[in-house]
């Protein structure tokens, strides 16, 4: 059978490192494409891969070009792109709480004004979509979430903030996200979760995967201060649910 | 147990060893050395693994008073006024500091990292296999911060070994760069601009990125691309058209077109150029790209073998060019002459 997809574009980053690009836009194919060739090389174990970086829509190979030669690896990582998704098996579900609105959520009555929502029904939207961790980036254990409900969409804003807490659960355009660390941030913050994406010295270090379904569940702020408290302690607070 | 004390730090210094790899993909970036040769340089003199952790010191100056103890060290990287107790100390050699001296570093000229090395390394925990410091994250040993005055690095007492010392190949010429990923997103008449013009690194830069000053460089389609990975090198042009270039504590991935990318051979040089000093891009093919970075591997594995021992009259010439040097004001034409690796403006096409 021929091969359903394109194949992705193979693009140079530097002398070590190319980017195989499977699309300019965020696009669920495209990002299953990401995570399926991924797989795929760690499971090849080829000589010469140092590590990757999946994103929404390409997947970064960093390489050592005294072990593999560009073209060699060009060949693997079209030959591994043909035709695969993700397997659905594979997958790893999370349940992830998530104190909206209030001090914990600045922008969650400005968001619900501007879509013309009450504050509730954002959050019942926005914990009703089950979200595939897209890509981690920029910062240690910042996830990029996709499958927001398509009514929550909103620009980000127009002057980002300087500094935010941790654990922010925001939106921006199409996408949702957990920013793990305290930092800068453009988009909207609907709530706090105490779930750590990146602790130190707790094992994992790095709780979700690329790929992994996120779902938020609601928790009061009392509640978030105990998690706090119980993450501080190592705890993961997001639980493992079934498939 | 001999100690090596900060007495006087300014910032921007840090420990920094070869880097922290193998977790890009949870946004966590390698950090490590901006000048891994003049890293390697440093360790090499006082018998360390090459890129084994050491300081790295931004360009202003800085003091280090050895307690307990003697303790040896080697300075590499950025050319720097150094001395101690009065003694000259040149770039590229080691030095023992007996108990209670100290060594005083002035500030950068001509580049703007120095690496002191320390004989015996730095023992701290290492983080997925590095000491190197990235602040945002946390991470970094023995201080997982930027240094300030008052650390205290514990060593091993410094032997008595003859003091040694290394001459490093001058490096210059234009910094080279492989075209991409995403130089499709702009004309023909930007790349040119991009590869034909005189640019300066911004005084707002930092270990995340440099900001260049120079033509702006215009996008095609606008500068919005949805994110993707960066390396070090990457050359992303955000929508006021000054471009940036990424450095070792750049985020994991970006949103901006990258129009190039430095290749690794010359990244240190880069990183060394000093704010203000101009110098151009030039593009050169995957091919040349990867023989150049087996060259510069090459050549960092061979520092080692070209250690020498410290003789007086290299001391003595040495000692003569740097209080010449000291007295004066230094033009950016004097960088040549020192065994360092900056880059000299005069070397441009």
């Amino acid at each position: 059978m021929a091969d359903p997809f394109p194949p992705p574009r193979l693009l140079p980053s530097g002398d070590s490192a190319v980017t195989v690009e499977f699309s300019r836009t965020i696009d669920e194919t495209a990002n299953r494409r990401v995570l399926a060739l991924d797989h795929a090389l760690a499971a090849a174990s080829l000589a010469g891969i140092t590590e990757t970086v999946p994103t929404y829509r390409s997947l970064l190979v960093h390489y050592d070009p005294c072990v593999i030669d560009h073209a060699t690896l060009g060949a693997n990582l079209l030959a591994l792109s043909a035709g695969t998704l993700a397997p659905e098996t594979e997958v790893r579900r999370w349940r992830v709480p998530v104190c909206y609105g209030g001090e914990h959520g600045i922008d969650l009555e400005d968001v619900a004004k501007a879509l013309s929502l009450t504050p509730d029904e954002v959050v019942a939207r926005h914990v009703a979509a089950t979200y595939r961790v897209a890509m981690i980036g920029f910062t240690p254990g910042w996830s990029y979430l996709s499958g927001l409900d398509p009514t929550l969409q909103m620009s980000r804003r127009q002057n980002p903030r300087l500094a935010t807490p941790p654990g922010i659960v925001a939106i921006g355009g199409i996408q949702t996200g957990i920013q793990c660390l305290a930092g800068p941030c453009g988009w909207h913050l609907l709530g706090r979760t105490a779930m750590r994406t990146f602790q130190l010295h707790r094992q994992p270090t790095f709780l979700l995967e690329p790929g992994d379904e996120v779902s938020f569940t609601a928790v009061d702020a009392k509640m978030f201060a105990e998690q706090e408290r119980a993450a501080e302690g190592g705890e993961l607070i997001a639980e493992r649910i079934a498939a | 147990m001999s100690t090596l004390v900060v007495a006087q730090i300014g910032p921007a210094s840090s420990v920094q060893d070869g880097g922290r790899f193998g977790a890009q993909r949870y946004g966590l970036t390698p950090s490590g050395a901006m000048d891994k040769l003049s890293l390697a340089a440093a360790n090499s003199l006082v018998g360390n693994a090459l890129l084994a952790a050491a300081i790295e010191i931004g360009p202003f100056g800085a003091t280090f008073t050895a307690k307990g103890g003697s303790v040896r060290v080697a300075l590499s990287g950025a050319p720097r006024p150094a001395d101690v107790a009065k003694r000259q100390v040149e770039m590229n050699t080691s030095v023992t500091l007996s108990e209670g001296e100290k060594l005083t570093l002035g500030f950068a000229r001509g580049g703007s990292f120095s690496y002191l090395a320390i004989a015996g390394g730095i023992s701290g925990e290492p983080m997925f296999n590095s000491l190197s410091v990235n602040a945002r994250a946390g991470l970094g040993s023995p201080y997982p911060r930027p240094l300030q005055s008052g650390d205290v690095f514990e060593v091993a007492p410094a032997g008595d070994a003859p003091e040694l010392r290394l001459e490093l190949p001058k490096a210059g010429g234009p910094i080279r760069v492989v075209m991409g990923p995403q130089d499709d997103e702009f004309s023909d008449e930007m790349k040119a601009q991009f590869l034909g013009s005189d640019w300066t690194i911004s005084a707002t830069s930092d270990r995340m990125g440099y900001r260049l000053e120079g033509p702006p460089i215009r996008h095609l389609h606008g500068h919005n691309i949805v994110s993707d990975g960066t390396v070090d090198g990457s050359i992303q042009v955000p929508g006021n058209g000054a471009p940036i270039v990424l450095m070792a504590d750049r985020g994991t991935s970006g949103g901006y077109p990258k129009i190039a990318t430095v290749i690794t051979a010359d990244f240190g040089r880069l990183a060394q150029t000093p704010a203000g000093t101009p110098f151009r891009f030039k593009a050169v093919s995957m091919a040349e790209a990867q023989a150049e970075r087996r060259r510069y591997k090459d050549l960092l594995r061979s520092l080692p073998g070209r250690v020498t021992e410290l003789t007086s009259s290299a001391f003595n010439i040495d000692a003569l060019f740097t209080a010449n040097v000291a007295g004066h004001a230094v033009s950016a034409t004097d960088v040549t002459t020192w065994p360092g690796l900056a880059l000299d403006s005069s070397d441009h096409p």
